[in-house]
């Protein structure tokens, strides 16, 4: 059965992959040709690849309409989903290729290691509400949650951490930074209408706010249409400046002891990335 | 030496009812893993769209805990077990409120509470919702809780059989995805919270994972399955281009406003307003788009009617020549609300269309038809504690049977997930606190490494691709939303061939991440769950909720008493009848009751 579908003869009605297959030691891009169905995205060619060509061929998705954020990656250089690629926007006869992630360690051909991820999630500290209402309900306005429902549509496809070139290329970084994912997380629990915990200084220090430079690379990738950089990431910023370097804001904390740590002491900045 | 840990609980599968049942049971001061096959927050609860149906009466005081188990109960067609839509119903309130203690974020009313909207067979507004991304809001909620709590989370590992110690659970055995080494975990209970096996079917809204493999280690390990003839086809899905068939479109489209229209442009739902559900239905237009607003005055529209329902009328409707160009009907919201509600209240089914189809669904009408999306059947279980017929076995969700009976009402899910994911959780926690940690018997753990290892042995044998692209085929067309013994009888010979062929499969490759394999190992499961369907669709003479029987197209009082039961002895499927259980005598009555406002509280 498998040699007959090998048979099948390039045609009109067939598209070509160039796909990374390798593993940590190293890969290369292999040519898949198979043929193509109307209105397919480029998970569609991958899965065919599996059934027809290559049947070990690694890749990771599950919901396979731009939800789950499963499977991302790298499209002709590009960071996106490939559940959301039409095959139809590349020029007929351009060269696709399919890479996996470059800012994560590479396990096997399209899938990498994202536990950085889920490491730095850990360090996120929990939501703590306030109380309740007196009539022991929680009111919160729609224009109140609506710009933290922005930061809840995030799928964690990590394409935002993949792109961030203060990760991508500098490896060294990823200790102290946690990327504009986490940022994300970060303002939505700063934001929200409900939530007591202080995280301003964790962000600053821990976290690397510092590092990011705004170039807006990750806003660009996201698949969600979050502004990560103008909505999250620089409204933290502007909260970290004023509880740390406003000086009205210092001599009231010094007065009234409201913080344990003294801002700018001991920790040098953050070095910025080398874009 | 295999890679070996012991837990209290071990919980199976990180969606909804599984992070649920890990955070209680943790609560519970068990100690707990959560073991899912995808990364963590990528389960499939991660794609409900719609809601979460919970009584909370914050747009219509008038809804309570009664009338949310009347509409469960009939739209189940009574063949819910009574005890667990009672409780689901009463819980389901306090569970949302929760979620929203965690972080939460709903949409809100303007008194600045929890919004909800309008659902298939629900009397009044009750989805607490946002958007239509609930799913992504819920799991990522309980998910966060969960890592927050310390709790244990293997990502990316495949559980493959449960351990049993003298008819105990004693643990179970899979394996990790990435290396493809094997991985053992003793534990005084599982939970298996794995959800369904839509990827048995063709045209599905189910991701790869839904392969039925709680449902076929439950069996193995000797539980009874229930209902495996129920099967829910939700009435719209994509379908067309070819790539994205089968890809939900939310109810929330109808609950805002949408309405189905065949090619003439006539909304046909009327003319498929079953008796049973009569006098809760609105028979004219008028009244039907007057519902939305004033839900005192006026029945609610058919187009609302539950999912059963209206995917049987778009299958009759497409028969009857009556279709879209690419087989289905027309979802029409472009004319009925403006693009900024549609955009605002509807947000990924916008993007979905536009990016995957080039439609934009606040222009122009959406093509949809039927798609495989749910199973109402699966493992017996307690309705107090989830327990399943092993001791030791709990389940809660998708994977568990009764809650929803012959058909599940949209939105019910969600809940069902955080209500029975939760009793699991205690359940589990509590049998763990009083039994010993049983011990694990090698031979049991020897025999499934043989089992697993089996395809990379076999030589010449068929790729699992083929096999599973059969599978779909043959239940597609065989064992889908209209059903006959002839094909059912087709279907069985079929399913007991491919059978004989899976044990044959082989792979390529080696065992590190290897898709080829892990389907080779799944199609066990999805065969072993298609017979139990197949079989117990054969069994039920009669057509109620999910099962339609064209050779027997009435619903019938004598089946409605009964379960049909599948179990597992030595390796093969028995299937037999058994009474349902009956619902005390004041509960019959709020169900049975025709009143428009259903009962007071």
């Amino acid at each position: 059965m498998k040699q007959d579908l090998l048979a099948t003869a390039k045609s009109e009605g067939d598209v070509t992959l160039r796909v990374w297959r390798g593993s940590k030691g190293g890969g290369r891009f292999e040519a898949y040709t198979v043929p193509s169905d109307e209105g397919m995205v480029v998970l569609d060619v991958i899965h065919k690849i599996q059934a027809l060509r290559a049947p070990d061929l690694a890749v990771r998705w599950n919901c396979k309409a731009g939800k789950c954020g499963s499977c991302s990656a790298e499209i002709n250089g590009h960071p996106r989903l490939m559940c959301m690629t039409r095959m139809n926007t590349f020029a007929p006869g351009e060269e696709i290729t399919v890479s996996p992630m470059k800012t994560f360690p590479i396990i096997k051909d399209l899938v990498t290691d994202v536990s950085f991820n889920f490491e730095k999630a850990k360090e996120v500290p929990a939501f703590k509400p306030k109380p309740k209402e007196a009539d022991g309900t929680r009111r919160m306005y729609q224009e109140d949650v609506d710009r933290v429902q922005e930061f809840h549509k995030c799928i964690e496809c990590f394409l935002c951490q993949n792109t961030c070139h203060v990760i991508r290329d500098h490896e060294e970084n990823k200790k102290a930074f946690a990327g504009p994912r986490m940022f994300v997380r970060y303002a939505a629990l700063e934001m929200h209408p409900l939530d007591t915990n202080d995280r301003l200084e964790l962000i600053r220090a821990k976290a690397g706010l510092g590092f990011c430079n705004i170039t807006k690379c990750c806003t660009e990738v996201c698949p969600e249409d979050i502004h990560i950089t103008d909505n999250a990431i620089i409204p933290l910023k502007e909260r970290v400046v004023t509880e740390f370097y406003d000086p009205l804001a210092w001599v009231k904390r010094r007065v009234m002891g409201q913080r344990a740590t003294e801002p700018g002491k001991g920790e040098p900045e953050p070095p910025s990335a080398k874009a | 030496m295999v890679d070996t840990h012991s837990y209290d609980v071990v919980v199976v599968g990180a969606g909804g009812a599984g992070l649920r049942a890990a955070i209680e049971a943790h609560d519970q001061g068990a100690r707990v893993a959560v073991v899912c096959k995808s990364l963590l927050g990528k389960a499939h609860t991660v794609m409900a769209e719609g809601g979460i149906a919970a009584a909370l009466g914050n747009v219509w005081p008038e809804d309570n805990w009664r009338v949310h188990f009347r509409d469960t109960m009939r739209g189940g067609k009574l063949l819910n077990n009574w005890r667990m839509a009672q409780l689901h119903a009463q819980e389901a309130p306090d569970r949302v409120l929760e979620l929203e203690e965690w972080g939460a974020l709903f949409d809100r009313t303007k008194d600045g509470l929890i919004l909800q909207r309008d659902f298939g067979g629900h009397r009044y507004a009750r989805l607490a919702h946002v958007g239509d991304r609930t799913g992504l809001e819920m799991i990522r909620i309980l998910q966060q809780n969960a890592v927050h709590k310390g709790i244990d989370v293997y990502m990316e590992c495949t559980l493959q059989r449960l351990l049993t110690d003298g008819g105990k659970i004693a643990g179970a055995f899979g394996y990790w995805r990435e290396s493809g080494k094997f991985v053992l975990f003793g534990a005084r209970a599982v939970v298996l919270a794995t959800g369904g096996v839509g990827k048995a079917w063709k045209i599905t809204s189910n991701s790869w994972e839904y392969t039925g493999d709680g449902m076929a280690m439950a069996l193995e390990a000797g539980a009874d399955l229930i209902d495996m003839e129920m099967v829910q086809f939700h009435p719209t899905g994509m379908v067309w281009p070819p790539s994205v068939r089968g890809l939900l479109v939310t109810e929330g489209v109808r609950g805002d406003g949408g309405t189905l229209k065949n090619k003439d442009g006539k909304r046909f739902m009327f003319d498929y307003i079953p008796e049973f559900f009569r006098a809760d239905t609105a028979d004219n237009e008028r009244e039907a788009d007057a519902w939305y607003e004033d839900k005192k005055n006026n029945r609610r529209t058919p187009d609302l009617l539950p999912r059963d329902e209206v995917a049987r009328a778009i299958n009759t409707e497409v028969k009857a020549g009556r279709g879209t160009p690419h087989g289905g009907v027309y979802l029409d919201i472009a004319s009925r609300r403006s693009p900024e509600f549609i955009k605002k209240r509807l947000p990924s089914m916008y993007h979905q269309f536009k990016e995957l189809a080039d439609v934009d669904i606040t222009a122009t009408a959406m093509e949809i038809g039927p798609t495989c999306h749910y199973i109402m059947g699966g493992v017996r279980v307690d309705p107090e504690t989830a327990a399943a017929t092993v001791p030791g076995l709990f389940a809660a969700g998708e994977v568990a049977a009764g809650m929803h009976g012959a058909n599940r009402l949209g939105g019910n899910s969600l809940s069902d997930l955080l209500v029975f994911g939760r009793r699991a959780g205690a359940g589990a926690a509590a049998y763990a606190s009083r039994t010993n940690a049983r011990s694990v018997d090698q031979a049991q753990v020897e025999a499934a490494a043989r089992a697993m290892l089996a395809p990379f042995e076999a030589e010449g044998g068929e790729n699992p691709y083929s096999i599973h692209a059969e599978l779909q085929d043959t239940m597609q067309s065989l064992v889908g939303i209209i059903r006959t013994e002839a094909e059912l009888k087709d279907a069985i010979v079929k399913l007991d061939g491919l059978s004989e062929r899976v044990d044959r499969v082989s792979v390529e490759g080696n065992r590190q991440f290897n898709p080829g394999w892990h389907l080779a190992l799944d199609l066990r499961s999805l065969l072993q769950i298609s017979k139990a369907v197949t079989r117990s669709a054969l069994m039920r003479q009669e057509s109620r909720g999910g099962h339609t029987r064209d050779d027997y197209p009435k619903t019938d009082a004598e089946w409605g008493k009964k379960n049909v039961v599948t179990r597992a002895r030595g390796g093969k499927l028995e299937l037999e009848t058994e009474p349902l259980p009956q619902m005390p005598e004041e509960l019959r009555q709020l169900v049975m009751s025709e009143e428009k406002q259903g009962a007071p509280a």
